[in-house]
């Protein structure tokens, strides 16, 4: 390793991480090296484990991007290794030239009303990693039995829940959803579907391309609820008039002709989820021409998806009220260290909002700085002397996951998947996981 | 003729670095790159050479005709995004 060389750890193998490992490799100047940590045994984060298995055409980031650069020979992958009980920030700062955070964000949005923690409402989190094989959430029940179910909030993760409750095994059984949820949605007795948003519709969350497919869905109706669409003014934003019309054309196909439908109702807040044991309803307030209107949704299952939050990473300085990592273009700001050669990428540096891409722009942003710092002879330069990553894991954490280990699970769940004409079959406990990975 | 960019877009931006002749929006040097649901292809400045497709990572960008049934929408947004922007940039011109 020649003088010039960097030494980055990267924490967190999701895009934010992935993407930052890319613009690092990409540099004709410097040579970096890299070592990508991840607490689970598999790479690829949310793109995994977040984006719908209905939506297989978003995961080829991996194989036509994210895998050159996990198999690069100048990336090494280290799974199943989690930060602050495996390894420490300090442990990474006297190994590497730089570390980068790129963990996301890990924590969710509360509603903060009475009955939200009663057996019935669940996050979204909970749900999405349930049904994409996250080992985390495999062993989550849902009450699946009765026939509504009741989203609370209208973002892109919202119409991801709605598809996987309604579209049923005849389009889900050829995806890569996780086996568990499959059987459990084969078995669910759900026609109904109510997605709730507090505002109108100009104010939705979600991107249009997902709504817009919402006019494809098989076997689904779609209704929309709570818009006066002639008493909407008109709106400056593109984005926006692109909705409002793909709304309209939704609000005003014909419904009532399909076993199942999803409710978008608009201008309508929870108020409190009633029930005793479990959930048995959803108490709202619908905002209307004529004042306010109070209902009771009868419902055995509330979802939340009210969006996620970062959470604080031990050994780094936290924002509580944005939920990220304070920094300066990536560049963690810490008043109480001297530190350098920290940095942030991803949700846990701007916040969880974006799409896979705008992780591109926001790693490259950070990778500037790095180089910048490295260039000017800012970074705190590892010392030699010190053992490595690799064996310091060897004292506390054998059993972690290398590249070649999370190319055994990978082979099997695709050789798997390919007996079933599926992506992929996923894995989806922690116990076969790392079975396989050492097999 | 043209190509369009349709609903697996994750906005990557490898398209645009590629493209002779910088007709995909929003880049990321642009304010509205980081609120974008997705990127466009200008129809009227498009040369047709299909650098894009292969560069693009979720296999987003086809053939005006050769669009998927589901996505054959995507070519009057692709068209329209660009339209919107002229009409926006005139209006703000003063009079």
């Amino acid at each position: 390793m020649s003088a010039n060389d960097l030494r980055v750890a990267i924490v967190g193998a999701g895009p934010a991480g992935l993407y930052a490992a890319g613009h690092l490799l990409h540099q004709h100047d410097v040579t970096v090296n890299i070592d990508l940590i991840d607490r689970l045994p598999t790479p690829f984060g949310l793109v995994r484990a977040g984006v719908a298995p209905d939506h297989p055409e978003k995961k080829l980031v991996i194989d036509r991007l994210f895998d050159f650069y996990l198999d690069h020979p100048r990336v090494r992958f280290f799974g199943n290794v989690e930060l602050g009980t495996d390894i420490t920030h300090e442990d990474l700062d006297a190994r590497y030239d730089a570390v980068i955070y790129a963990v996301g964000a890990s924590d969710d949005v509360s509603l903060g009303i009475p009955g939200e923690d009663l057996p019935g409402s669940h996050s979204a989190r909970d749900f999405v990693g349930w049904y994409n094989g996250h080992p985390d959430f495999r062993d989550l029940r849902f009450d699946l039995s009765g026939k509504r179910a009741v989203i609370i909030g209208n973002g892109n993760v919202a119409l991801d829940v709605a598809r996987i409750l309604t579209l049923g095994p005849r389009n889900l059984s050829q995806t890569e959803i996780a086996d568990h949820a499959l059987a459990a949605l084969t078995r669910s007795a759900i026609e109904e579907v109510i997605i709730l948003g507090r505002r109108g519709p100009e104010h939705a969350a979600f991107n249009n391309p997902e709504i817009e497919e919402f006019a494809d869905l098989e076997g689904i109706d779609v209704e929309v609820e709570g818009v006066d669409f002639d008493g909407l003014s008109e709106q400056p934003v593109w984005n926006v008039r692109r909705k409002l019309k793909t709304l309209k054309q939704l609000a005003e196909a014909p419904s009532g002709l399909q076993e199942k439908r999803i409710i978008l109702r608009f201008m309508t807040a929870p108020v409190a989820i009633s029930g005793g044991a479990k959930v048995a309803g959803l108490k709202t307030i619908t905002k209307t021409a004529s004042g306010e209107q109070a209902n009771t949704i009868e419902t055995g299952l509330v979802l939340r998806c009210v969006g996620y939050r970062g959470a604080a990473v031990l050994g780094l300085p936290f924002d509580d009220a944005r939920c990220t990592i304070p920094n300066e273009h990536g560049r963690v700001i810490d008043p109480n260290a001297a530190s350098s050669g920290v940095y942030v990428t991803g949700w846990i540096k701007r916040g969880p909002k974006g799409v896979i891409g705008t992780n591109k722009k926001c790693a490259l942003e950070t990778v500037h700085c790095l180089l910048e710092d490295a260039k000017a002879g800012r970074l705190e330069r590892s010392a030699p002397e010190i053992e490595g990553l690799e064996a310091l894991l060897k004292q506390r954490k054998s059993d972690w996951v290398a590249t070649d280990d999370w190319r055994r699970i990978d082979m099997a769940e695709r050789t798997n998947g390919a007996d079933q004409e599926r992506p992929r079959v996923k894995i989806s406990s922690w116990n076969e996981l790392l079975q396989m990975a050492t097999s | 003729m043209a190509f369009v960019i349709a609903a697996p877009c994750v906005a990557d931006y490898s398209c645009l670095e590629v493209c002779p002749v910088d007709c995909i929006s929003p880049g990321p040097h642009s304010a509205e790159f980081d609120s974008a649901e997705q990127l466009y292809i200008d129809p009227a400045a498009c040369i047709n050479c299909g650098a894009c497709v292969e560069a693009c990572p979720v296999s987003a960008i086809y053939k005006k005709e050769l669009l998927p049934e589901k996505w054959a929408h995507y070519a009057g947004v692709n068209a329209e995004y660009f339209e919107q922007a002229r009409d926006a940039a005139t209006n703000k011109e003063p009079a």
